[in-house]
C-alpha cells in the first residue's frame, strides 16, 4: 500500500507541477496576478507530496519491503539500519527521487525567503521550476519508478553495494545534489530576468546569495567526495579526474564565475549578458553531469546501471531546458550596451580576467572529459584522456587565477592605477617569494612548483592579512564592516588552505607497500609502524581479518591503528577498511592487504602512507564554503525592495496590493 | 543576434555527439592488430600436456583462434555455436584455454563438447596479452600469410559468423 | 652447566623476539618505482575507469608483471608504452599521445585561452571606447541641429 502511494504521490506532483508552472510562466508574461499567486503555495504543495513519495520509499527500505524492485536491488536483512535509509539513493532510480526531493526543498526555500523580493520575478522564478520538476516527474514515471513491484518476492535482497556502506553515503549524495540542483535557482533567476526583459543591477543582487548557497553546497558536497574517495578507496588518492567526478566540478568551476559575475552586475550593471550566461551554463552543466552519469556514455566508476532508453529521455530533456534558454538568450538578452566604463587596470578587470580562467579550464574539463566520445562518435577510434591530462592542462590555467585574485581584491572599482597598487602589495610581493622560495626546504626537497605554489598560498595570505589589518586599522568603526568583507578573506584563504594540501601532499608524499608478519617494522618518513596482530573480526553482514598497528614516533607509541580487511556475505570482491591516524600536520594511513603465500608464518600485504598536510585540502574546502555562507548572509541581501522602486505595471489585474 | 547564437551553436554540436555516443559502446575497444602479422607463439596442448603446438605450423592455412576459460560464464553462451560450426568443417579452429587449470577445462570440454582441431592452454595468460586479450571469449581469424584479419569481441554469435566471419572465410580460402 | 642453558635459553628469547624490519613486497623496488609510474600512464582495460597502477584486477596484476619484465630487460619508457599500444591500441594510455587526432584535445585549451583573452582585450577597449562622447554622423547632425533649433522658438 505504502509504495502505492508514493507513487501516486508522484503522478499528483507531476499535475501540480504541469499547472503550477505554465500558469506561473504564461501568468507572468500576461500580467496576470492571480495566476502568478500560484507560485509560493504551488511549491509548497510540491514539497509536501514529493516528500511523501519520498518518506514512502524511505519506510519499503526500512521495513525490508522486498516486493519492491528497487528495495530488493539495493537493502538486506542485514543492512544496517542507517545504511537501509542511506541505500534509498544508493541506485538510479531512487537517487532521482533525491534529485528530485533538492529540487523541492530549494524551491520551497524560494517560496519562504524571498519576501523582500518584487513577486512577479519570484513567481517566475518558481514556475521555470517546476517546469524542471516536470521534467524529471516525467522521466521518473516513465523510465525510473522506484515503486515498481516485483511479482516474485525473494527472501531476501541483494544488499547494497559493500563500497557504499559508509558514512559516506549518507551525507555525500545528498548534499552534492543540494548543489547540482541548487544551481537550477540563478538558473531559474536568469530565465525570469530574460523574460522579463529586466536585466539590471537590482536582479544581480536578488540572484547571488541562491548563486552562493548553491556553491557552497557543491564545495561541500565535492569536499566530502573526495575525503570519502580518500579514507575508502585505500589507495590515498582523493582525485581522478574521473567523467562523474568532473560532471559536478564542471558547474563548481562556473559557478564561481558566476558569483564573482554577479559582484560586478550588482556593484556596477556590468557584464549582464556574461553573468546570465554563466547561470545557464551552470545549470547546464548540472544536468549534461546527470546525462553522463545515467547514459552509459561514458566509463566511470560512479556510473549507475545503465538503459539506453533512459539516456534517450534526459538528452531529450537537456536539449529541451539548454536548448531553450539559449534561445532564449539569443532573443532577449540585453541588446543594449552598459553604459558603465571601466579602465584596463581596474577590480572589473581583474574579475574578468579570472572568469576567463575559470571558464576556460572549465571548458578544458569538458574537452577532456567529452574527447573520447567525439573521437568514438566519429567512428575514429577509442582514445582515453584520463589523470595525466587533466593534471597537466588544468594546473596552468589555474595558477595565474590565484595571482590576479589578491589584484582583484586590492584594485578599486572602475580605475586604478599600476603604481598605486605596486605600492601597496610591494611589501606583500616581496615576501611571498621569500617564504614560498625557503619552505620548501623546511620540508624537504626543493622544487620548482612547490615553491611556485607556495609562493602563491603566501601571497593569497598575506594579502588578505593585509587588507584586514587596514580595514580594522584604517576605519572608523570597523566592527560594522559588512560581513560580506569577512567572507571573501575567508574563502580566499580557504582556498590558500587548500592549495597548501595539494602541494605538500603532492610534493612529500611517501609510502611503503611491504609483506609483514607479526612483530615487524616498517619506516616511513619519521614514523615506525609495528603489526602487532591480526585476528578475525565478525561485523553485521561482514567478516573481517583486523590487523592492529601501532604507529611509533620517537620512540613513543602514538597510536594503534586497526585496518581491516572485510569479507561481506553478498559480494565476492573484498574490500579494505583504512586505518588513518590524521592531524594537522599529516595523515598515517594504513591499507591491509591480501594474506600472502610461502614462510612459515602468515603474512600479509601492508601499504603505510604518510601524508603531509593532506586534511588541509578539505579544511580549505570547508573554509571556502564558510566564507560563501558569511557573504550570503549579507544584510543587504535581506533589505525588503523599496515599493517605489518597482515599476507597476498597468496591465496587471487581479487583486490589488 | 549572431554573436548570441553562438553558444546555441555550440550546443546543438554538443547534443549531435550525445545523440551519436548513446549508440556507442565505450567498453568495446578495436583491435590495433587487424591487419598484422599474428603473434607466433607456441603453447602445450591441452590434452597431451607434453605435446606444443605451434602458431607456425598454421601457416598456409586459414585458421580461427578462440579464446575460452571452464571459468568464463559468457564462453558457454558461444560454445554451441563454434561445436556446430565445427561439424562444418568450414576451417580449423584452435582454442586457446586461457588462465585456467587443465583439468577444469578438460571437464568443461567433457561436459559442452570439444570443436577444436587444437586445443592448448595460455596458464599465465602470457599469449593472450600478445594478441590483445582483455576479457574472454574473444576470437581471432588468422589468414594463410599469418596475419590477422579479423577480432571477435565477446560471444561468437550466430549474425557475426553469418554475416562477418565465414564470408571473410570464403575471401581469405581462395 | 646451569649457565649454558642460561645462556642457551636467553638466546632463545632473543631470537624469538627479533622483530624483523618489514620486507618490500616488490622484489627490485628501483624496477617497482618505475613501474608504478609507467603504469600510472596507463588504463586498467577491464576496469570502469581505473589506473593499471591502482587496479586489482587479473589482468592488472598480469600486465604489471610483464612491465616489469621488460623494464628488468632494460626497455625505455617509449619502448615499453610501444609495447602496450601495439597490443591494446591508444585506448591504453591514459595521456594522449600528440597526433593529429588529439591536436584539438592538447592545443584546444590553450588557444581558447588566447581567444578568450583577445576577446577580454576587445572588451575592455571597447568599453573604454564608449566612455567618450559618440561621434555624429552627417545625417544625424543635421537632425540635431532641426531640434536645437526647435527647442529655441520661444514656447
Amino acid at each position: 500500500m505504502i509504495p502505492e502511494i508514493g507513487h501516486f504521490s508522484l503522478i499528483l506532483a507531476l499535475f501540480v507541477a504541469l499547472a503550477m508552472g505554465t500558469l506561473t510562466v504564461v501568468g507572468g508574461q500576461q500580467g496576470r496576478a492571480d495566476w502568478m499567486a500560484l507560485a509560493r503555495p504551488g511549491a509548497q504543495a510540491l514539497w509536501l507530496l514529493t516528500a511523501l513519495s519520498f518518506g514512502c520509499l524511505t519506510y519499503a527500505f526500512f521495513t525490508n519491503d522486498f516486493s519492491v524492485s528497487y528495495v530488493a536491488q539495493h537493502s538486506n536483512t542485514k543492512l544496517p539500519d542507517i545504511y537501509r535509509i542511506a541505500a534509498v539513493w544508493g541506485g538510479h532510480e531512487g537517487s532521482l527521487l533525491l534529485w528530485l526531493m533538492m529540487l523541492c526543498t530549494w524551491m520551497m526555500a524560494v517560496s519562504l525567503f524571498s519576501r523582500q523580493l518584487p513577486e512577479v520575478m519570484v513567481s517566475r522564478v518558481l514556475g521555470v521550476l517546476a517546469l524542471v520538476a516536470v521534467g524529471f516527474l516525467l522521466f521518473m514515471l516513465i523510465t525510473s519508478n522506484p515503486f515498481l513491484r516485483l511479482s516474485d518476492i525473494p527472501a531476501d535482497g541483494r544488499d547494497l553495494n559493500p563500497l557504499l556502506q559508509d558514512p559516506g553515503l549518507v551525507f555525500h549524495p545528498p548534499m552534492l545534489y543540494m548543489g547540482y540542483v541548487g544551481m537550477s535557482v540563478p538558473f531559474a533567476f536568469a530565465i525570469a530576468a530574460l523574460l522579463n526583459g529586466r536585466l539590471d543591477a537590482a536582479w544581480a543582487r536578488w540572484s547571488r546569495p541562491w548563486a552562493t548557497a548553491a556553491w557552497i553546497c557543491l564545495t561541500i558536497g565535492i569536499a566530502m567526495g573526495s575525503w570519502w574517495a580518500y579514507y575508502e578507496l585505500g589507495w590515498g588518492g582523493w582525485w581522478f579526474w574521473d567523467p562523474v567526478e568532473n560532471a559536478s566540478f564542471l558547474p563548481w568551476l562556473v559557478g564561481t564565475a558566476l558569483i564573482h559575475s554577479l559582484a560586478v552586475t550588482e556593484k556596477r550593471g556590468l557584464f549582464r549578458n556574461w553573468t546570465i550566461m554563466l547561470a545557464i551554463i551552470g545549470f547546464s552543466l548540472s544536468l549534461l553531469g546527470t546525462f553522463l552519469v545515467r547514459s552509459g556514455v561514458l566509463t566511470s566508476v560512479h556510473a549507475f546501471a545503465t538503459d539506453p532508453k533512459r539516456g534517450v529521455f534526459i538528452l531529450l530533456f537537456l536539449a529541451v531546458v539548454v536548448g531553450g534558454s539559449l534561445t532564449l538568450f539569443a532573443m532577449r538578452a540585453s541588446k543594449v550596451r552598459a553604459g558603465g566604463a571601466f579602465a584596463l587596470v581596474s577590480r572589473e578587470t581583474f574579475l574578468l580576467v579570472n572568469n576567463v580562467l575559470l571558464t576556460t579550464a572549465a571548458a578544458a574539463v569538458l574537452l577532456g572529459t567529452l574527447y573520447p566520445l567525439i573521437v568514438d562518435a566519429l567512428s575514429l577510434g577509442k582514445l582515453s584522456v584520463g589523470p595525466p591530462y587533466f593534471n597537466s592542462v588544468f594546473a596552468p590555467i589555474m595558477l595565474p587565477v590565484l595571482f590576479f585574485m589578491v589584484l582583484g581584491s586590492y584594485a578599486r572599482w572602475k580605475n586604478d592605477s599600476v603604481a598605486e597598487l605596486a605600492k601597496k602589495l610591494r611589501p606583500v610581493a616581496i615576501l611571498s617569494v621569500l617564504l614560498g622560495c625557503s619552505a620548501p626546504f623546511l620540508a624537504g626537497a626543493w622544487s620548482p612548483l612547490v615553491a611556485l605554489s607556495l609562493t602563491l598560498v603566501f601571497w593569497i595570505v598575506l594579502g588578505s592579512a593585509q587588507q584586514i589589518y587596514r580595514q580594522m586599522k584604517d576605519t572608523v568603526n570597523w566592527k560594522s564592516t559588512p560581513i560580506s568583507f569577512w567572507g571573501m578573506h575567508m574563502a580566499h584563504i580557504g582556498i590558500a588552505v587548500f592549495v597548501v594540501g595539494v602541494t605538500m601532499v603532492k610534493g612529500y608524499e611517501t609510502e611503503k607497500d611491504v609483506r609483514m608478519v607479526v612483530g615487524d617494522t616498517v619506516e616511513v618518513a619519521d614514523y615506525t609502524f609495528r603489526l602487532t596482530g591480526i585476528h578475525e573480526v565478525p561485523g553485521p553482514n561482514y567478516t573481517a581479518d583486523q590487523g592492529d598497528v601501532e604507529v611509533i614516533r620517537g620512540g613513543k607509541v602514538l597510536k594503534t591503528l586497526h585496518p581491516q580487511k572485510r569479507n561481506y556475505f553478498s559480494s565476492t570482491m573484498p574490500m579494505t577498511e583504512t586505518a588513518i591516524d590524521s592531524n594537522l600536520l599529516r595523515d598515517v594511513y594504513v591499507s591491509l592487504g591480501e594474506r600472502l603465500e610461502g614462510g612459515d608464518k602468515p603474512a600479509w600485504a601492508m601499504r603505510v602512507y604518510h601524508k603531509p598536510f593532506v586534511v588541509w585540502i578539505w579544511l580549505g574546502s570547508l573554509m571556502m564554503a564558510l566564507g560563501g555562507g558569511m557573504a550570503a548572509l549579507d544584510r543587504r541581501y535581506r533589505r525588503k525592495v523599496a515599493a517605489s522602486a518597482v515599476a507597476i505595471n498597468p496591465k496587471i489585474k487581479g487583486v490589488a496590493a | 543576434m549572431k554573436k548570441k547564437l553562438i553558444p546555441l551553436g555550440i550546443f546543438v554540436v554538443l547534443v549531435v555527439f550525445l545523440a551519436i555516443g548513446l549508440t556507442r559502446d565505450p567498453h568495446e575497444i578495436p583491435s590495433p592488430l587487424i591487419g598484422k602479422a599474428a603473434p607466433m607463439f607456441t603453447a602445450p596442448n591441452l590434452l597431451e600436456p607434453s605435446q606444443q603446438f605451434s602458431a607456425k605450423d598454421m601457416l598456409g592455412q586459414v585458421w580461427l583462434l578462440n579464446t575460452w576459460a571452464s571459468w568464463c560464464v559468457a564462453c558457454r553462451q558461444e560454445h554451441p555455436i563454434l561445436v556446430e560450426f565445427a561439424k562444418t568443417k568450414t576451417l580449423p579452429i584452435v582454442g586457446l584455454d586461457y588462465k585456467d587449470q587443465n583439468a577444469e577445462g578438460l571437464k568443461w570440454l567433457a561436459r559442452f563438447g570439444n570443436p577444436y582441431d587444437h586445443a592448448i592452454t595460455d596458464k599465465d595468460g602470457r599469449i593472450g596479452i600478445d594478441f590483445g586479450v582483455y576479457g574472454v571469449p574473444e576470437s581471432f581469424l588468422i589468414d594463410k600469410a599469418g596475419v590477422i584479419r579479423y577480432k571477435q569481441i565477446g560471444p561468437v554469435t550466430e549474425e557475426a559468423l553469418r554475416d562477418k566471419i565465414v564470408p571473410l572465410i570464403r575471401e581469405l580460402q581462395k | 652447566m646451569k649457565y649454558w642453558l642460561a645462556l642457551v635459553l636467553a638466546l632463545q628469547c632473543a631470537l624469538s623476539s627479533y622483530a624483523g624490519e618489514a620486507t618490500p613486497l616488490a622484489e627490485d623496488p628501483v624496477v617497482e618505482q618505475r613501474m608504478i609510474s609507467i603504469s600510472e600512464e596507463l588504463r586498467c582495460l577491464v576496469c570502469q575507469n581505473e589506473s593499471l597502477a591502482g587496479s586489482r584486477a587479473d589482468l592488472a596484476q598480469d600486465l604489471r608483471r610483464e612491465l616489469r619484465e621488460l623494464i628488468k630487460a632494460n626497455k625505455t619508457d617509449a619502448e615499453i608504452m610501444d609495447y602496450m599500444v601495439s597490443r591494446y591500441g591508444d585506448f591504453v594510455r591514459y595521456r594522449p599521445a600528440v597526433k593529429p587526432i588529439t591536436w584539438l584535445l592538447w592545443f584546444g585549451p590553450f588557444l581558447l585561452l588566447i581567444g578568450a583573452i583577445v576577446m577580454l582585450v576587445r572588451m575592455v577597449r571597447r568599453n573604454q571606447r564608449g566612455a567618450e562622447s559618440p561621434v555624429l554622423d552627417a545625417a544625424q547632425r543635421k537632425k540635431a541641429q532641426s531640434l536645437l533649433k526647435d527647442s529655441e522658438t520661444p514656447s
